[in-house]
């Protein structure tokens, strides 16, 4: 009984770390391909960087809607707590430490970053800053 | 011969009642919109707002608002061909005016067949349900905006909008 137990565990942990090994790579992909999208826009990239990431999530910017001048503005101050919308719907945390799910889906990431990009910026965002956000929220 | 005659009616009079109730519950009570059951449906239009049901509107009116999704409301809310068209075949299927009747019929009433309303809040009925609320409710801030029916409809995902 308590072999078939720890084999059960054994069994739940082995998915766990499976599936986590398969967020981790995806989000792998989703960063190196913007990499390489931030090397051909400039060929002195030289990586990604958590703090630029972390500096465009809070700023505000003046060339988007006024309602939303910055992510925060419905996803918050703090990525690890829940956004709202402005019709009260919420928003998933965007740190990967409590949404796993996240990013896994590289179609989904473009269509958000294209439409929050231009509402909060007022165009689409950079190679550069696609990648600086996603190491922000990814280190999160 | 002594027929259990008090159990009997007991249990035919349970049963009446709910057909009763059951019959209501199908009807909708005027207050059920069934909510929208496809998955690429509720993720493109629930990740914002709720996933409005598509009983509330007529056929027309998801039309108009799916060709012009980039002005959506006053954000883009644009989707590719292929996913639009989806969408668009299941709120056609399921509106106010075609699979939807019998729980949007009662919404509808008011509304003109030449017109094609975008916003369901504009909807007369609409209207004269909440009327009762006032202003000052409508922008407390857990509120925020009308389309925000999950503040004071706890059930409004299931499709309840009773309370």
């Amino acid at each position: 009984m308590n072999r078939k137990k720890t084999l059960c565990a054994l069994a739940a942990m082995l998915a766990l770390s499976l599936s986590s090994a398969a967020t981790a790579a995806a989000h792998a992909e989703l960063l190196a391909h913007h990499a390489a999208a931030a090397k051909a826009a400039n060929p002195a990239f030289a990586g990604f960087s958590v703090e630029r990431g972390r500096l465009l999530h809070t700023r505000s910017f003046a060339g988007g809607k006024p309602e939303t001048p910055a992510c925060t503005s419905c996803h918050g101050n703090d990525p690890r707590a829940a956004g709202r919308t402005p019709s009260g719907k919420n928003i998933d945390p965007l740190a990967i430490s409590v949404s796993p799910a996240r990013y896994t889906d590289p179609a989904k990431v473009d269509k958000w970053f294209r439409r929050n990009c231009i509402e909060v910026l007022g165009r689409e965002c950079s190679a550069l800053e696609k990648g600086d956000w996603l190491s922000y929220v990814i280190s999160q | 011969m002594n027929a259990p005659v008090r159990p009997l009616a007991i249990g035919l009079l349970a049963l009446a009642f709910s057909a009763i109730v059951l019959g209501r519950a199908q009807a909708g009570g005027g207050h059920y919109f069934p909510p929208v059951a496809d998955p690429l449906v509720r993720e493109e239009c629930g990740s914002c707002h709720l996933a409005f049901a598509p009983s509330m509107l007529p056929a027309r009116s998801w039309a108009r608002l799916l060709a012009d999704l980039q002005n959506h409301f006053g954000d883009d809310a644009s989707v590719d061909a292929a996913t639009a068209a989806r969408i668009g075949d299941y709120l056609a299927a399921n509106a106010a005016d075609s699979g939807g009747r019998r729980y949007g019929e009662k919404l509808l009433r008011g509304v003109g067949a030449a017109s094609s309303p975008l916003r369901i809040t504009e909807l007369p009925k609409w209207v004269k349900e909440h009327r009762e609320i006032r202003n000052t409710e409508w922008r407390r801030r857990e509120i925020g905006s009308r389309a925000n029916c999950t503040a004071c409809h706890r059930d409004a995902e299931r499709g309840y909008y009773d309370d």
